[in-house]
């Protein structure tokens, strides 16, 4: 089967646009009156990344499905490796200089081995879904898929990076939904999680049992099953101030400040405090490219990393905000669209869950420079100043155009309509 | 597992459709804090940014009567510097140590300015030399947060001679920032501290203006200026006064290092103030950019209290100068007139109850008329008056003759004299009984409970120059204020003025200070002082039948009030002499 390289161009021009509009709001973060030459500089080095990211891109198209479907537990066990040296010899650097994301070796940083993860997290889980007969029906089916992300899950939260794990969090619910889980499994599949968040208040908590229990009822899983969710919920309700209790600090500071940024605008609201008064005072037409004064004057934290959204919502405006989301919206439903068209049930599902996995980053970091999300320290694809997870977007970027390369039909027999 | 188009159609057209309400959702905020609430962030920003660094305004000037200046302003410079903390402000200052010596004390006030208004340059140096500038600037690289900035100087080009007058200017403090006057003042900034400076600050204080400078997070200026427009400092208007300054300078040239006490000088007509002095003065330049600890200090405890305004706020018995005062009682309530004789003729002193009272002529005067008894100021004579008259006629008619209340001269620093209302304030002073009728004796000649500031005198004389209307003192011009002290007989008013003519002639007690020319009216005084040598006083009036100048010099252990009569003179001479020959607008301009 011979085909174009290239198939799916709007596809490939939305995520150049994307990226050419974050290396000009790269270049833009660099220009402060603070002289910082790191920041300055690093445009520069992100088109440095993009050129590699292009070359991976193009070998990545080259790699028939087949080729990944074959890779994806390979790729996975190196995932896993390069993880696990990553906590034996990994640093910190940036805003989680506290963790350890970064592969160091000789005292050289090689990379965040946690981007490439995703994507092998992702091919890996599509090659176990795409193992089954059916859809997964009860909790018991979803063990194996669940360990597939439990592994790196935990590998990542030992970092700690908070972030990624909720993207892993996202891809696995995302995926599954993909797979056709009914949405009540994925609520009881959840609902510890549930149980932990509202256990911040027992009134909630307590409401949320006995719905819990009656959809229990209506559901009718196995007998083990119903009592193994009963007590994970118990468990997680009860344990829920414990973990409070041994989060880190500024774990804890973070969650507070993202229910009340006043409570301490000094110190842990600061970074969410000075990014709203960046977005807000950029208005409909923004402060003009490079112009922004909270960026300028350093006021805005981690400007070219993880508030570089902010930097777009304060020199570009509302309506560069605007542009910037139009061009996320495009690039999920041109993905989803590829995932519908997929041939087969692994591509389709690798292709859901890229697009899984980057609406989680988007959705959270750009909510988070808007307090809408907690800070958690994640980047936001094709912005965020790092050359891992750009390399990591544009292969992700290459797969998904060679599996809209192998999908059905041609664009206009199978409009989404 | 294969999954089926149709269903994966169903699940894309259910991703698709919750990703766009996330990311509407996520839009929806940016619209609400870049449109709706956009006016708020936008200030937040601007308050990040930019820290504001006051303009001052130049003090309007105040000038004499005829536009001569008494207070200008010439350049100066100020040093201050801008910080986001008062550690790093700390820290930056011992640095900014090597190159413009502060020492450790200088260091905690600047601290404790910047505390106060963190949000503006905190003032390091209120008068800065133009070389401690230069230093300053060549140095700037290394303190990029220094505001060095131009900022008018007061002067007072007569120092010394018009000290009593204009007061000065100082740093506004703390308390007086917590204040209703001074609400709108800001640490660091110059406010009148005494005399006119202080009356008019509201009015010669002038608006002061702003300018922006752009800091970063770390409290660093990035920008000095433009970062948003400057608002102009506008000028305070020019105050104009009444003073004569040549007659001012003339007054202070009077009094010789050696002699202590104060001099006023009022138009009677109009109740302008020509000159006011006290002696010895203070330099008013000295306070301007902070006077140091020990001049003040100096200056605080010197014996002969420079800063004592002996012209506004000292209070003296008014001794002889007061006979007028009795006699136009006695007049007033008809039991008198100006040829009646005493009982007793003068022979020294008079006995009253099982005590003498003397005169201060120990030969004694003989037999006198009242008319003669003021020019030779009699004190046997107005024992008598006083006992005639008694303390229920006298009080209130002290009262209603405002010997209790002050002129309400527009200079912060006047004392209200003292005047016994009524017989109670005798029963508080020495208990119910615990005092006799003598009270009116002392009284009758300007002693006792009677003390009375030299403005108050000048004021009432003012009364016997208009026909018995007393005129408000002012120094800057306000519209004419009479207020009818007595009401006597033309007849009884040229008998008075005649006696008083008598006093500056060969007659009378002070006819060494008599002038060429003209006919000076007026009433010496000796004051007993019980903390040692007597005060000599003059009150008086020229010319005596179109009275031009009042006068009142009070010198302190003067002795005689002729030492005080002869300044006196002198000041109505060179006034008079100089409305002769160079007519000025008497009004005051």
């Amino acid at each position: 089967m011979i085909r174009k390289a290239i198939a799916d161009y709007p596809l490939a021009m939305i995520a150049l646009l994307l990226t050419a509009f974050g290396i000009a709001t790269v270049y833009s973060a660099g220009q402060t009156d603070v002289p910082n030459a790191a920041v300055q500089a690093a445009w520069g080095r992100q088109l440095l990344w993009l050129a590699m990211g292009l070359v991976a891109f193009m070998v990545t198209t080259r790699l028939s499905v087949r080729f990944l479907e074959w890779a994806a537990l390979p790729a996975y066990l190196l995932a896993l490796v390069l993880l696990v040296m990553t906590l034996l010899f990994g640093s910190g650097a940036g805003t989680a200089k506290s963790m350890s994301g970064w592969l160091t070796i000789g005292g050289h940083r090689l990379g965040q081995p946690s981007e490439l993860a995703k994507i092998a997290v992702a091919m890996m889980l599509a090659k176990v879904l795409a193992s089954y007969r059916v859809a997964p029906r009860s909790l018991v089916d979803l063990i194996k898929p669940g360990i597939v992300v439990l592994i790196p899950w935990l590998l990542v939260m030992k970092q700690p990076d908070l972030g990624t794990g909720l993207v892993f969090v996202g891809l696995f619910f995302a995926m599954l939904f993909w797979a056709g889980v009914s949405g009540t499994l994925l609520l009881l599949a959840a609902s510890p999680v549930i149980s932990l968040v509202l256990a911040g208040s027992t009134g909630v908590w307590a409401a949320w049992f006995i719905l819990l229990l009656v959809v229990l009822w209506y559901y009718k899983p196995f007998v083990v099953e119903g009592v193994a969710l009963i007590v994970a919920n118990l468990i997680m309700g009860v344990a829920a101030p414990l973990i409070w209790n041994n989060l880190k600090e500024h774990q804890r500071d973070r969650l507070l400040v993202f229910l009340d940024p006043m409570r301490d605008p000094k110190a842990s609201g600061y970074q969410v405090l000075q990014s709203r008064i960046a977005i807000g005072s950029g208005g409909w037409t923004g402060k003009g490219f490079t112009h922004g004064s909270q960026k300028r004057l350093a006021f805005l934290p981690e400007q070219h990393t993880d508030f570089i959204f902010a930097v777009v919502g304060e020199e570009l405006g509302f309506l560069g905000v605007a542009a910037a989301l139009m061009l996320f919206l495009f690039l999920f439903l041109r993905v989803i669209r590829v995932a519908t068209r997929a041939t087969d049930s692994f591509s389709s599902l690798v292709a859901f869950g890229i697009a899984g996995s980057w609406f989680v980053h988007v959705i959270i970091n750009v909510g988070m420079t808007i307090n809408l999300m907690p800070i958690t320290g994640i980047p936001l694809p094709f912005f965020s100043y790092g050359g891992s997870f750009l390399l990591a977007c544009w292969i992700a970027v290459g797969m998904l155009v060679r599996i809209s390369a192998e999908g059905r039909g041609r664009p206009e027999e199978l409009a989404l309509a | 597992m294969s999954l089926h188009p149709n269903d994966l159609r169903r699940r894309g057209r259910s991703a698709a459709i919750l990703g766009g309400i996330a990311l509407g959702v996520l839009l929806a905020a940016f619209f609400r804090a870049q449109v709706l609430e956009h006016a708020e962030f936008a200030l937040q920003s601007d308050d990040n940014r930019l820290n504001e660094v006051p303009l001052p305004a130049p003090r309007g000037m105040i000038l004499d009567r005829n536009g001569q200046v008494i207070a200008e302003n010439i350049p100066g410079y100020t040093v201050s510097m801008l910080s986001p903390r008062s550690d790093s402000l700390r820290a930056a200052l011992t640095r900014l140590s090597s190159v413009l010596p502060l020492s450790d004390s200088a260091i905690e006030v600047v601290v404790r300015r910047f505390r106060a208004a963190p949000a503006r340059p905190a003032l390091i140096l209120q008068d800065a030399s133009f070389e401690q500038v230069s230093m300053l600037e060549e140095e700037r690289s290394r303190f990029p947060n220094l505001v060095i900035q131009d900022t008018p100087k007061r002067r007072y080009p007569d120092g010394q001679a018009v000290a009593s007058i204009v007061g000065y200017t100082g740093e506004i403090n703390e308390a007086e920032l917590a204040t209703e006057t001074y609400k709108d003042y800001r640490p660091g900034q110059q406010i009148g501290r005494a005399g006119l400076e202080r009356e008019y600050e509201s009015v010669i204080h002038g608006r002061d203006g702003s300018k922006f400078v752009e800091v970063d997070a770390r409290g660093r200026v990035v920008r000095q200026a433009g970062a948003r427009p400057d608002r102009l400092a506008e000028a305070g208007p020019e105050l104009r006064t009444s003073i004569d300054l040549d007659l001012q300078r003339f007054t202070a040239s009077l009094f010789d290092s050696t002699m202590q006490g104060g001099a006023v000088a009022i138009d009677p007509k109009t109740g302008a103030v020509l000159a006011l002095h006290s002696a010895p003065a203070f330099d008013p330049n000295d306070f301007i950019g902070g006077i140091s600890t020990t001049k003040y200090k100096a200056l605080q405890q010197d014996p002969r209290k420079p800063l004592y305004n002996k012209a506004l706020q000292g209070r003296y018995p008014p001794a002889s100068t007061f006979k007028l005062a009795t006699a136009i009682i006695a007049l007033e309530a008809g039991i008198v007139t100006l040829d009646t004789r005493m009982d007793q003729p003068c022979r020294g002193s008079y006995q009253f109850g099982n005590r003498p009272f003397r005169c201060w002529e120990r030969g004694g005067h003989g037999s006198l008329t009242l008319a003669q008894a003021i020019e030779k100021s009699c004190d046997v004579y107005f024992y008598q008056l006083g006992l005639r008259l008694g303390l229920d006629r006298m009080l209130p008619a002290g009262v209603a003759m405002a010997f209790d209340q002050s002129t309400g001269l527009d200079v912060p620093e006047e004392n209200r004299p003292i005047w016994p209302e009524a017989t109670s304030y005798f029963d508080k002073q020495y208990g119910k009984g615990g005092w006799t009728n003598a009270v009116t004796l002392n009284l009758a000649i300007g002693q006792g409970e009677n003390t009375q500031t030299v403005i108050n005198m000048a004021r009432f004389y003012t009364a016997l120059a208009n026909g018995g209307e007393a005129v408000r003192p002012h120094i800057v011009n306000r519209p004419t204020e009479k207020t009818r002290l007595f009401t006597l007989s033309p007849e009884q008013m040229a008998g008075l003025r005649e006696a008083l003519a008598g006093v500056v002639s060969t007659r009378g007690t002070a006819a060494s200070a008599a002038l060429k020319g003209i006919t000076v009216a007026g009433k010496t005084g000796t004051g007993q002082n019980p903390h040692g040598k007597d005060h000599g006083w003059f009150v008086g009036f020229a010319p005596k039948d179109d009275p031009q100048i009042v006068v009142a010099v009070l010198i302190e252990f003067g002795q005689h009030g002729y030492v005080a009569a002869r300044i006196a003179t002198k000041m109505m001479e060179r006034y008079l002499k100089a409305v002769i020959i160079q007519p000025v607008n008497v009004t005051g301009g």
